[in-house]
């Protein structure tokens, strides 16, 4: 026997949740997105980015680690939590150094995607221009930290994709800075360009040298379609909002 | 009743966001319906002799020339409107800011130690480089931001056109890019 489904609802819409699914998965599987940049459905959830954070009951929670209970009244797509989105991305553009003109990841970076997908013109925060180390130790992989979100995303895939540690942070605070396992840079490690590791990075940080620029402009995938459209196509016309645009 | 006036500049910036502006075509016909030409670098223009309605500025601050001509723009633009990622967020040039302009001199011209044959170009003629590019919006008050690099031709359109029309340029998602 199966266990009943969890009601609960989404910015005024009512959604079913199977037992042990989180808030991002429940929603994933009714159509309803919720912004990301650390997730992906089939690795542990890290709970790094916060883009995902939604209110629940009123209180603030990542719907990427928060499991759903019975009746609880999740907000995701309000003005105020656009809002705070909005100022995340803001700073993972100013914090990191992102040349977007000749980012090889340009067009299908989920940054990038996501700035778009707010209608974000422009930041007017003030770019911090750190300097980051590159790493180009390796034939095959190349390690950008310029771009680096610190989303955890790499260590998680090495670690239970791909049964390697590759990946790392060091130092703490806005001082922390992913780190490769062996002093000798990345060709000191295990990884291959067949790891989940390699493939798995949401911006330009982790690419597999000779395969940049490969798609033209106009033909990547987020020239296509926004990020989320593919989640937000599953929706079931049914599944109106109570709640008028709020 | 006069037309609107429109001014551009090229600061810290290659001149492709002009070229795409020129890039519109056929549409450059309608755009000298709606707006007549001041100072800038495509009609030689050099300096403002009345208010000017649009301020189209291409590129960052690298130098204090740029300064300069960014704050005349200001004080005679109603509304000004960055273009392209030079002039949002610095762009190519600000490649040097993580760098520090002291090491990218010295390597550049004097392969890193300076001696008296090899040494940072200095003439009071060269505009004194700023101690990194500094995006329009750190220098200046920016009313508008049109990101791309450069924008494409559709977008620059639709930018003026909304501006023109006193709506907030807001680009359909097919045409905001930052590349
Ligand atoms: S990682 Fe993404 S946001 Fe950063 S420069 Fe590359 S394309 Fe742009
Ligand atoms: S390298 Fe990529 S996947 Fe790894 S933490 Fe940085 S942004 Fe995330
Ligand atoms: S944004 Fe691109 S096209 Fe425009 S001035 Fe800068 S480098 Fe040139």
């Amino acid at each position: 026997m199966s266990a009943p489904a969890l009601r609960f609802s989404v910015d005024g819409a009512p959604v079913e949740a199977k037992a042990g699914q989180t808030i991002i998965e429940a929603c994933d599987d009714a159509g309803i997105y919720i912004p990301r940049l650390c997730y992906r459905a089939d690795l542990p959830p890290g709970g790094q980015c916060r883009l995902c954070t939604c209110k629940v009951n009123g209180r603030y929670a990542a719907a990427c680690v928060t499991p759903v209970t019975p009746a609880i009244a999740v907000e995701n797509d309000t003005p105020e939590l656009r809002a705070e989105r909005n100022t995340i991305v803001e700073m993972l553009f100013v914090e990191g150094n992102h040349p977007c003109p000749f980012c090889e990841k340009s067009g299908n970076c989920d940054l990038q995607a996501m700035a778009y997908r707010f209608g974000l013109s422009a930041t007017e925060l003030t770019y911090q221009f750190p300097n980051r180390d590159i790493d180009a130790t390796h034939p095959e992989i190349f390690l950008d930290r310029n771009t680096c979100i610190l989303c955890g995303l790499c260590i998680r895939a090495s670690r239970s994709a791909d049964g390697k540690a590759v990946f790392g942070f060091e130092n703490r605070g806005a001082r922390t800075q992913l780190t490769v396992n062996s002093p000798d840079g990345l060709a000191g490690t295990d990884i291959a360009t067949a790891d989940r590791a390699a493939a798995v990075c949401p911006v330009g940080c982790i690419v597999v040298k000779g395969t940049g620029y490969e798609t033209p402009y106009g033909e990547r995938p987020y020239d296509r379609q926004p990020i989320g459209a593919d989640i937000e196509a599953q929706r079931h016309p049914s599944a109106e909002r109570k709640d008028a645009d709020v | 009743m006069s037309k609107p006036k429109l001014a551009t500049c090229s600061l810290a910036g290659c001149f492709g966001c002009h070229m795409s502006l020129l890039d519109i075509d056929e549409r450059i016909l309608e755009l000298v319906e709606l707006f007549d030409l001041d100072r800038s670098p495509l009609d030689d223009k050099k300096a403002f002799d009345s208010p000017v309605e649009v301020g189209f500025v291409e590129g960052g601050c690298a130098n204090e020339h740029n300064v300069r001509v960014l704050h005349d723009f200001r004080k005679h633009c109603k509304v000004l409107i960055a273009v392209g990622a030079c002039a949002i967020n610095g762009g190519v040039p600000a490649l040097r800011n993580p760098i520090g302009l002291r090491e990218c001199l010295e390597t550049t011209y004097a392969g890193g130690t300076p001696d008296a044959d090899h040494f940072v170009p200095y003439d009071a003629d060269l505009p004194l480089l700023l101690d990194r590019v500094y995006p329009a919006h750190e220098v200046v008050r920016i009313d508008y931001f049109l990101p791309g690099c450069p924008p494409s031709a559709d977008a620059i359109w639709e930018g003026l056109k909304e501006l023109l029309a006193g709506r907030t340029p807001g680009l359909p998602y097919q045409l905001l890019k930052y590349d």
